[in-house]
């Protein structure tokens, strides 16, 4: 090795900022060249997939309806990681958040009334929050991992959802199919962009934003998760207790990955189908760590890599790119935002002299 | 060492300079150990010892400077190297692996054909031949520190070391041990052995070494036969100014008793651990209760069972100011009053990454009144901050700085007074001045004792006897997780605590007997 | 008699990729390294080797192609993870998203295609009466995967190397300080667990299921990182743990064919629910963890000099 790292000591706040951008750079030239490999014309297809889909209102409104529920879930699971508490079960607990609000609607089913889309969102929240608890009990009573206690229970959440639309909640006058009845209008979000698919949710991920951002700024609960995050020690020598941080955060993640699975039944799907979300809950991971797990970074990361998928969308209809173009995206940006994380903590200086020959 | 003038050095350093980010730890450093010198290298926490001997066993790779090994120069690349030159080394925090054997961990600091068959059988006989008592069947979780020592220094033995390097040994060990040790050290110097011996107890110095180097601030300040010395002369060398002892007084009248501890067991579920065992004592208003132990006898357990981080099982067993709270946390604990100050000042005591605003958040939120509502008064915690800074002459621009960019000794001054400036009736510190430098260390003692003379109780855990001996009222002695009788200072001396800190719970009737020997192995010459 | 051994088989054939896989795991868990990237790596091994083995026609070179895939990707994260002193967790969760996505881009031209799947059944032997089948009938990586067991066993526990190993996840700093590459050791141990995630990967789509299906693992990759947990970081253990798992994954095929009327998605969940369950039973014993848990697992190693 001709570089080598020598710590900064203090954390270089310039580099927090500019690492996400230098992400997003390494990530566009790489694509450039994996277009080029694949024999695409790399000019095209970056403008196809990065340009083309947000060129109209349209496009920039399915980019919101997209980056609604990617926000929602990386804002709660921000909180997590800060606090070392990795939640990475989000798309299990959207998936029973939509079949909680999902259910409520077709409960409701044709009637009319205010109050079902209010009680589908509270019964989205606690479908998510329960689902999120169980790991959060697992862990703080049995000492069980998080991580692959949430990572289960997605898949369990999988085959429940698939379970109720083959059964119980399948459509009686649909053929067989394994989709519930459509909901009816009282149990559809409403519009906030005339003409297009964008809804109320997008308001409430707006919202969580502004909260998340004040709470881990501002209040005590955010202070306490960033003291445990970074000083596990320092945080039981302030009296702060690491379970309740536990239950609090996996709640709070799993509340709003419910929320934003209740808006998608609720929203652009309208119906129970088999399957909710193309991987919302996953990608809510990069997004929290592209964003910085800082609520108004996670609303920037949230918009590009919703265009992510609105790119691997127009990509597979304009230049028959495969679907998995998009993860494939994600990972990398992901990958050099971990690489270039580095420069925060450390610089990089040559390495001369003394290397062992 | 009368013809050392004829022979061939030993080691020979010339000009090691090594510069790390923001600090160069040596500038210019030569050093030179004849054949058989026992060779102290003595310095205050942060001169550059650790540095330069890292470079001497090949650890870190220093910028500039020559390394001559019997009168060849040689450039060591790595432990490995040193090890085949013949140089060993006892680390001060020791190169041990837990989950292991004492023989897996002696193979694996050794080459791999002198790890060969037989080891144990050699480990055996070179640990008897030395007194060095050892079973190398045994996990090193369930050894004592004298006895960790021993694997190290065993280790160095297997491999006909012609210098050996021990680092700050006897900061572990009993003054009994201490001496133990000394006779093997000894020893190996008639047999030719060099001995570099790096310390800042001037008087075991006195009795051992032949010669002895001081460094300050990564340079060598001065060179001297520290038996031609006085331990005072050796001291200004080393630190740079007149030494000024802690005033206090003497006279000071006892108030209530503020922090009381009945029959408090905490059982420990690691294995690593100590149990607590039935531990009474009581410190009143005014005074300066000190703990003395050897690490790891139940030190930590003891402080995170007072700060409220592990919760005792009976309420009653602690009572802060007449209410029992052995079932309340730290929060709770510092709302009737008491200030801490644990052993780690980064990441237990401060949060390194955040500001020091955020830091004095963290333990004044409540006393200081920092909150409303839930939320950060941010501009009254930076004036709390701030002043903290001020009064405490905390070297940092402003308290916007994070935590870790300050230096060991500010950063210790920081927490003192964030506690302290918390006006606390009850103050309970763990090592105060573990790792800081003589100026800062000064400063902090004054400063517990005048909280003392403020009426404050105050109960100071550490194994540096001779800050205890400085600043405390009474001193009692934790060993395995018991307390002995607290005793005023003035009727104490050092060797009664040594006696006592190694295992004997009480003072025996007649201070001058029998040594207490770990093990009951009696291998004592 | 003859539904028992066919049972049999078909548990080996469950268990295998996930007895490579985990010990793989448990190797980089003991040198102190916590990837969580099992299952992306599994999914690459998993389209490598169905690829090559396509286009080869050798199922060897499926096989080796399949572990270098693997170890490449686990090589990524070693370079992140033990140069670049990124977080591990993260590290390895952008792993799996990296390798589902890729694996997914790769395999999009493979999709419909089989394979023949790697032969079954060792000559004469399987002819014996009663036992034949039962001990003689699998296919050769089931015998390689026990094989595997013994040598990482022996690696750990009879050689220095392994010694070694065992001591820088038990304390980097120390194993530094006696003049060990700590990095280095942690390295080989990456990409030999990403060739294991690899080979068990390929197992899947060359013997279970000879066949390219988008996310195929379906999961498996976590279950072998629950496994090494389960084994408490033994060898031996984990070979069991697996075992238990393919059992219970063939259990719940067996009885949905059976026409058993619990709907097949809930038993489907039964393998997911068991890893939480014995997650459980394991976890709460703190003492047991602490025991066996190698102690430097998922801390960042950076030599100051």
């Amino acid at each position: 090795m001709f570089l080598k790292l020598e710590s900064r000591g203090e954390a270089n706040r310039n580099m927090v900022y500019l690492t996400p951008v230098l992400a997003v750079i390494l990530t566009l030239i790489t694509g450039f060249f994996l277009f080029l490999a694949m024999g695409h014309d790399p000019f095209e297809a970056l403008y196809t997939f990065f340009i083309y889909p947000i060129s109209n209102s349209y496009g920039i409104s399915e980019l919101l309806v997209k980056a609604t529920p990617i926000i929602l879930c990386a804002i709660g699971l921000s909180m997590g990681f800060r606090a070392n508490v990795w939640n990475i079960g989000a798309e299990g607990q959207l998936t029973l958040g939509a079949i909680f609000g999902g259910t409520v609607a077709l409960m409701f089913y044709e009637q009319e009334g205010w109050y079902i889309i209010p009680l589908m969102m509270v019964a989205g929240v606690v479908g998510g929050a329960l689902w999120a608890a169980i790991p959060a009990f697992l862990k703080t009573r049995f000492n069980a991992n998080e991580i692959l206690v949430s990572l289960m229970l997605t898949y369990v959440a999988f085959q429940l959802l698939s379970y109720l639309v083959h059964g119980p909640l399948r459509d009686p006058d649909g053929y067989n199919f394994p989709e519930s009845r459509l909901f009816s209008d009282s149990a559809i979000v409403p519009i906030l962009w005339e003409g297009t698919r964008f809804h109320v949710g997008g308001l409430f991920a707006l919202l969580a934003v502004v909260a998340g951002w004040l709470m881990i700024s501002r209040h005590l609960i955010g202070f306490q998760i960033r003291v445990i995050g970074m000083a596990p020690m320092a945080a039981s020598y302030a009296g702060f207790s690491e379970k309740k941080l536990i239950w609090f955060t996996l709640l709070l993640s799993g509340g709003l990955a419910g929320l934003a699975g209740m808006f998608e039944v609720s929203g652009p799907v309208g119906q129970l189908v088999p399957s909710i979300s193309p991987g919302y809950g996953f990608t809510a991971i990069i997004v929290a760590f592209l964003g910085r797990l800082h609520p108004v970074g996670i609303m920037m990361a949230g918009l590009l890599v919703a265009l992510t998928y609105l790119g691997g969308e127009s990509g597979q209809i304009t230049l028959g790119l495969p679907e998995a173009v998009t993860g494939v995206f994600q990972g990398m940006l992901l990958f050099y935002l971990l690489a270039s994380d580095v420069l925060i903590k450390y610089r990089v200086v040559p390495n001369f002299g003394t290397a062992k020959s | 060492m009368s013809s050392a003038a004829t022979e061939t050095a030993r080691l020979k350093l010339t000009g090691v300079t090594k510069q790390y980010p923001g600090c160069l730890a040596n500038d210019d450093v030569s050093l030179t150990i004849m054949p058989g010198e026992i060779h102290a290298l003595l310095g205050e926490n942060g001169a550059g010892k650790s540095t330069l001997v890292k470079f001497i066993y090949g650890v870190v790779k220093a910028d500039k400077g020559m390394m001559e090994w019997n009168g060849q120069q040689v450039d060591v690349v790595d432990p490995n190297a040193a090890r085949q030159l013949g140089i060993g080394m006892v680390f001060q925090h020791f190169s041990l692996f837990d989950s292991l054997t004492v023989a897996e961990n002696i193979a694996l600091g050794i080459s791999k054909e002198l790890a060969g068959p037989g080891l144990e059988e050699r480990i055996e006989k070179i640990s008897e031949d030395y007194g060095l008592p050892l079973d190398p069947h045994r996990h090193v979780h369930s050894l004592s520190v004298g006895e960790r020592q021993r694997i190290e220094i065993v280790r160095c033995l297997l491999q006909e070391p012609k210098l050996l390097i021990m680092d700050e040994p006897t900061s572990v060990l009993t003054p009994q041990e201490a001496e133990r040790l000394f006779v093997t050290l000894r020893r190996l110097s008639a047999e030719g052995v060099s001995i570099l011996y790096i310390s800042h107890k001037l008087d075991e110095i006195k009795a051992l070494c032949h010669a002895a180097t001081i460094m300050r601030g990564g340079r060598v300040t001065g060179e001297c036969i520290p038996a031609e010395e006085t331990a005072k002369s050796m001291a200004e060398m080393m630190i740079g100014t007149n030494l000024k002892a802690p005033e206090r007084h003497d006279d000071v009248t006892l108030g209530d008793v503020r922090l009381k501890i009945s029959s408090l067991n905490v059982p420990t579920d690691d294995q690593f651990g100590v149990s607590l065992e039935d531990i009474s004592f009581d410190v009143r208003a005014g005074e300066i209760l000190g703990v003395a132990g050897i690490a790891g006898n139940g030190q930590t357990e003891l402080m995170d069972a007072l700060s409220g981080e592990a919760l005792a099982s009976n309420n009653e067993s602690i009572w802060i100011e007449g209410e029992a709270v052995g079932l309340t946390g730290p929060g709770g604990r510092r709302q009737l009053g008491v200030g801490f100050v644990p052993e780690e000042r980064l990441g237990h005591g401060a949060v390194p990454d955040m500001t020091l605003w955020e830091n004095a958040f963290l333990s004044g939120m409540k006393r200081m009144n920092l909150m409303s509502n839930g939320f950060m008064k941010i501009k009254e915690t930076v004036d709390y901050a701030e002043s903290v800074i001020k009064q405490f002459t905390v070297k940092t621009p402003d308290s916007s700085h994070a935590a870790n960019s300050l230096s060991g000794g500010n950063l210790q001054k920081f927490i003192m007074g964030r506690e302290i400036m918390q006006s606390p009736t009850v103050m309970i510190a763990l090592q105060p001045t573990w790792g800081v430098d003589a100026g800062a260390a000064a400063f902090i003692h004054q400063e517990l004792i005048n909280l003392a003379n403020n009426g404050a109780a105050v109960l100071v855990i550490s194994q540096d006897l001779d800050e205890l001996f400085a600043i405390s009222t009474r001193i009692a002695v934790i060993a395995e997780g018991r307390m002995s009788v607290a005793k005023n200072v003035s009727d104490l001396t050092v060797e009664q605590i040594g006696l006592m800190m190694g295992g004997t719970h009480d003072l025996p009737d007649d201070p001058h007997a029998q040594p207490h020997v770990e093990g009951g192995v009696s291998h004592v010459s | 008699m003859d539904l028992f051994v066919a049972i049999m088989v078909n548990v080996a054939a469950a268990s295998t990729p996930l007895v490579f896989a985990a010990m793989g795991e448990l190797v980089v868990e003991k040198s102190g390294v916590l990837n969580l990237g099992v299952e992306g790596m599994m999914l690459m091994g998993a389209i490598a080797g169905f690829a090559a083995g396509y286009a080869s026609g050798s199922m060897l070179i499926g096989i080796i192609v399949a572990g270098i895939a693997g170890g490449l990707l686990a090589l990524l994260f070693g370079f992140l993870t033990q140069h670049l002193l990124a977080n591990q967790v993260a590290t390895g969760l952008a792993l799996t998203i990296f390798g589902i996505g890729i694996s997914a881009m790769v395999g999009h031209s493979f999709v419909g295609i089989s394979l023949d799947p790697i032969a079954k059944g060792i000559p004469f032997l399987e002819d014996i009466p009663v036992i034949g089948k039962l001990f003689f009938g699998h296919d050769i990586l089931v015998y390689a995967s026990f094989v595997m067991t013994a040598l990482v066993f022996y690696f750990l526990y009879k050689t220095r190397a392994g010694l070694i190993l065992r001591a820088v996840g038990t304390n980097h700093d120390a194993a530094h300080s006696i003049g060990y590459s700590v990095i280095k050791i942690r390295y080989m141990a990456i990409v030999f667990g990403g060739a294991m995630a690899g080979i068990g990967g390929a197992y899947l789509s060359m013997a279970v299921n000879p066949m390219w299906v988008e996310e195929m693992t379906a999961g498996r990759g976590w279950i072998a990182l629950a496994l090494v947990v389960f084994a408490t970081w033994r060898p031996g253990r984990v070979l069991v743990g697996a075992y238990l798992f393919g059992g219970i994954s063939i259990l719940q095929l067996n009885l949905q064919a059976m026409g058993v009327t619990i709907a097949p998605q809930l038993l489907a969940m039964l393998p997911y629910l068991v890893t939480i369950a014995v997650l459980v039973i394991i976890s709460r014993d703190s003492g047991l963890m602490k025991k066996h848990a190698p102690a430097c697992l998922g801390k960042i190693f950076h030599a100051s000099s």
